[in-house]
């Protein structure tokens, strides 16, 4: 007897639990090799999983086993040129020629040191932005011209025919049709009762009036529950939907950039790849987020993805140019009574001397208190100059929402993102 | 014959109607070869759903662990990387016979598939000694349910970690929680759901009679007659004096399970629900090379007479042959591909050897095998795949023909010695000692570390002692700590392991490694 049953239909990742749970398990391991893998990586490609190796004997489920030592009898197969008799020098490496008898029972791996798997995309931003937290998210007011969700709102009387609930109809034609003939089924039952009464008396003592009177009552009753409706425009009921305003939060995130002749294309891969992270970052935890990219010599332009990155110029560098354009940008798109407003700016810390106090007052004055959060990093592995000494009076008076650090080489990224963007504890009094 | 050749279906791809038709063939085939089995059960499912079922060692209803899921995501890894085929061998020992076919595998794949797993592991289930004592496959995917839902109902009260923790501990002790002797009662869901609650207050009341203060029973005692007296407060005969358990036990999860003094009573049924399940695999263990070799044996067999009938085509036979050649390779120890003895390979040529030596024996097999040369294949084989498990297979079937065909040959590894020594090779003087050798290597006794406890210290500081009896100076591998750590945990009290060699103590191990008295928080 054979029974064949065609499975492909039913419920897909069966092991997603216990996958899940050997993430969780395994989170330290797991979170390290993304932290390499984001170093190691180019920026362009983080979305997509990741290959990651944990060593075998950190996640091996212990069972009793032999260990190497003592005597052991080892039959193998495929015989050459051996004699009974015959010495062999030990094979380098512990248990040698054959472990064929040994740890069948727990060894299930291709004989590597490393444990290694594929995380999917999900589960790899999962981990790289675990435990970060962006700063000062706050739910800012929506838009006059609001997004609406329409969302089921329980049931109406009215509504148009390609929403009728079937099953809430009927139950009210149910209903109504149960307390429609009930009373005129009681009156029913008493006639015919009255009439049952009437026949089962001695004929001499029948009323043949009250009898032919009953019988129209019964029959007038029976016509009456004929014709109360199986269904009625009372009970039609319709799903309802009702228009929610979705509280969902927006965010502009401005780039800025230094494009002066001392920044190299390395420099900007750089700083790419840290708005890249910003811009994946934000992009968790807003449901919309717009980018501006504004670059600057001694005058700032805002210009596409594409330009900001790949064009080169030359000249002297005024960062405040660009601060002005940001502001003025904000005022004319981003009341930030709306928006969510983050300013990245990378820049290899040139300025031209009389501009840098330039900046710290516009920051101070006009942009500052408008923003959620200004990072700023600075990608070079020399001194400081007036610029970072001015933002340091700027980070000291906002020092939650402001945030600069000094980048070296590419490996920095990763840790300096890491750093300004680590979830405060402090923040939650 | 071949002129009349009528396939059933050409070509790889395949449908339900067609799977049928093989399907009943192959019943007619297995009928005539007098192959007992059970009702088959065969599902086609997709890749991923294989590799859940790989990843739950085969278990239809699984309970939650994260041990499947890294099963499940080393096999992912696998497969993607092409290093691993998922066809064979996905075959449950339940009554009906659950059987995978994936659902993109070839015309000639699902009918290997089905002649391999349907007709050969299904007999074997039936038929084989280990499998009719020590499991029940009417009742296992019923358990499989109740356990399931048993340890989900504990991760709701007592937290996932909680579960985890145990498991892991349970886990590690798995392979000493079977009785090697005792047949098991049968378990079934129902029965075992409604038990489940009398046998929390039960085993609890017995466990604190185990440990209860001493200083209550002589007082009792000492009004009744002794043996009385005894009888009422100590029926267990714990606090007679001597030590417990009496008799050293071997099966650790169930001594854990009964006497832990601080096990909460659903921990003791999850427990007992990782040792129920271990003793259902302890047969599928002990007979690999018999169950692999019965299966292909089988196939073999089947396959060659659907196409001597004329229901399969060349084509679909060049596939097949194709792939059992690479099913039943046996690389030899110095290829780059050897990783141990293959049980298909070495399983298929000792049934295919039975079968010759009954058929057609040698000078030799009659020396050899008296009993069996020239006696009817198909009962002789029968026998030998009832009553046997692989160390004894081996030690009673294993003819110096396939000892040569496979070169077989015996080395020593004496860690005193410096170099390995050869001790017998596939000749007149080395086949007895050749198949000696490698049937112990089949013995699990001889495979895992003969581990058992001895004492627990029920009147002193409530620590467990096991004794590792060792075995030609094999020492226990360095996982040994872990190990008895999680035996700790289960315990509640140290743990110490001793390994003694002949009556000698050749080396001590415990946990926790601090005395306790230093600093235990």
């Amino acid at each position: 007897m054979t029974y064949f049953i065609d499975r492909r239909p039913n419920a897909k990742h069966k092991s997603a639990v216990n996958r899940q749970r050997f993430l969780e398990r395994y989170r330290q391991h797991i979170k390290r090799s993304v932290e390499e893998a984001v170093n190691r990586r180019s920026i362009t490609d983080m979305e997509r999983g990741e290959k990651i190796s944990i060593p075998t004997k950190d996640i091996s489920e212990p069972v009793f086993q032999h260990g190497p030592g003592g005597a052991r009898d080892i039959v193998s197969p495929g015989n050459k040129e051996f004699l009974a008799g015959d010495k062999i020098r030990r094979p380098p490496g512990q248990g040698g020629a054959g472990g064929a008898g040994e740890g069948g029972a727990s060894d299930q791996g291709e004989g590597t040191d490393e444990f290694a798997f594929t995380l999917s995309r999900e589960e790899f931003l999962e981990f790289v932005f675990d435990g970060l937290e962006l700063p000062h998210l706050q739910r800012k007011p929506l838009k006059s011209l609001q997004e609406v969700k329409m969302v089921r709102a329980g049931l109406a009387r009215d509504g148009v025919p390609s929403r009728i609930s079937i099953t809430r109809s009927m139950r009210e034609a149910y209903a109504r049709r149960i307390a429609m003939r009930a009373p005129i089924r009681r009156a029913l039952k008493e006639a015919q009762q009255a009439l049952e009464a009437e026949e089962r008396k001695d004929s001499v003592l029948r009323n043949p009036a009250r009898i032919a009177e009953l019988k129209a009552e019964i029959e007038r009753l029976e016509k009456r529950i004929e014709a109360v409706p199986f269904i009625d425009t009372y009970d039609l009921r319709y799903h309802q939907l009702s228009a929610q305003p979705q509280p969902s939060s927006q965010a502009v995130m401005f780039c800025v950039m230094d494009v002066s002749g001392s920044m190299t294309q390395n420099h900007k891969d750089i700083a790419k790849r840290f708005f890249l992270l910003l811009y994946l970052f934000l992009e968790k935890h807003y449901e919309k987020v717009e980018l501006v990219f504004v670059r600057h010599h001694t005058a700032a332009r805002e210009v596409s993805e594409e330009e900001f990155f790949y064009s080169r110029e030359t000249g002297g560098t005024i960062v405040s140019s660009a601060l002005t354009l940001v502001n003025g940008i904000i005022e004319k798109r981003y009341p930030p009574g709306q928006w969510n407003l983050y300013v990245a700016q990378a820049s290899d810390g040139d300025n031209w001397d009389d501009d840098s106090n330039v900046c710290r007052d516009l920051l101070i004055k006009q942009l500052m208190p408008q923003l959620q959060y200004y990072a700023y990093v600075e990608i070079t592995p020399h001194d400081h100059q007036s610029l970072w000494q001015e933002y340091e009076t700027v980070a000291a008076r906002f020092p939650e929402q402001f945030a600069m650090r000094q980048i070296v080489e590419a490996g920095d990224i990763y840790p300096v993102f890491r750093e300004l963007f680590k979830r405060r504890l402090s923040q939650q009094r | 014959m071949t002129a009349t050749r009528q396939p059933i279906a050409t070509g790889s791809d395949w449908n339900f109607r067609v799977l049928e038709q093989f399907d009943a063939e192959l019943a007619r085939l297995a009928d005539e070869y007098r192959l007992d089995t059970y009702p088959n059960q065969i599902e086609v499912i997709t890749t991923e759903q294989m590799m859940d079922a790989y990843a739950s060692v085969g278990m239809p209803v699984g309970y939650h662990h994260w041990s499947f899921g890294k099963q499940f995501l080393a096999v992912e890894q696998a497969y993607k990387r092409g290093q691993m085929g998922l066809a064979y061998e996905l075959v449950i020992n339940s009554n009906p016979c659950i059987a995978y076919l994936m659902e993109e595998n070839t015309l000639m794949m699902q009918v290997l598939v089905m002649a391999h797993a349907c007709y050969g592991h299904n007999s074997f289930f039936k038929g084989n000694y280990l499998f009719r004592t020590w499991t029940d496959a009417e009742s296992i995917v019923d358990y499989l349910v109740f356990a399931r839902q048993y340890i989900a109902r504990c991760e709701e009260r007592h937290g996932v970690q909680a579960v985890e923790q145990l498991l892991d501990a349970c886990h590690a002790l798995q392979n000493y929680g079977v009785d090697r002797y005792k047949r098991p009662s049968p378990i079934s869901a129902e029965e075992e759901a409604k038990r489940q609650e009398e046998r929390e207050a039960y085993l609890q009341t017995q466990v604190n009679l185990l440990w209860r203060t001493i200083p209550d029973a002589p007082e009792g005692g000492e009004q009744l007659p002794g043996n009385l007296a005894s009888q009422l407060d100590d029926p267990l005969g714990l606090h007679s004096g001597g030590r417990y358990p009496p008799e050293p036990q071997e099966n650790l999860l169930y001594f854990i399970e009964k006497n832990a003094p601080l096990l909460a009573p659903w921990q003791r049924e999850i427990v007992r629900i990782v040792r129920k399940l271990a003793q259902y695999f302890y047969p599928q263990r002990q007979t690999q090379v018999m169950n692999e070799g019965w299966a292909c044996f089988w196939h073999y067999t089947l396959m060659n007479r659907l196409y001597d009938d004329g229901h399969v085509d060349e084509g679909l036979m060049l596939e097949f042959l194709q792939s059992h050649a690479a099913v039943i390779n046996q690389p030899a120890f110095d290829s780059p591909y050897y990783s141990g003895i293959n049980p298909y390979a070495l399983g298929f040529a000792i049934f295919m050897d039975i079968k010759r030596i009954c058929e057609a024996p040698t000078e030799e097999d009659r020396q050899w095998f008296p009993d069996i040369a020239g006696t009817p294949w198909r009962e002789t084989l029968e026998f030998a795949m009832r009553n046997f498990k692989d160390e004894s297979f081996i030690q009673q079937f294993l003819s110096p023909k396939v000892m040569r065909d496979h070169k077989l040959f015996l080395v020593v590894d004496d860690d005193q010695e410096e170099m390995l020594e050869v001790a017998a090779i596939h000749n007149e003087q080395g086949y007895r000692q050749v198949r000696e050798a490698l049937a112990t290597q089949y013995a699990l006794s001889v495979r895992e570390p003969n581990i058992q406890v001895v004492e627990a210290a029920i009147r002193g500081d409530r620590s467990l002692t096991l004794h590792h009896v060792q075995d030609s100076r094999r020492p226990l591998a360095r996982s040994v700590y872990p190990v008895i750590r999680h035996l700790q945990k289960l315990w509640g009290f140290p743990v110490h392991l001793v390994s003694m060699e002949e009556g000698r103590v050749t080396r001590r191990y415990r946990w926790p490694v601090e005395e306790p008295s230093q600093d235990d928080s």
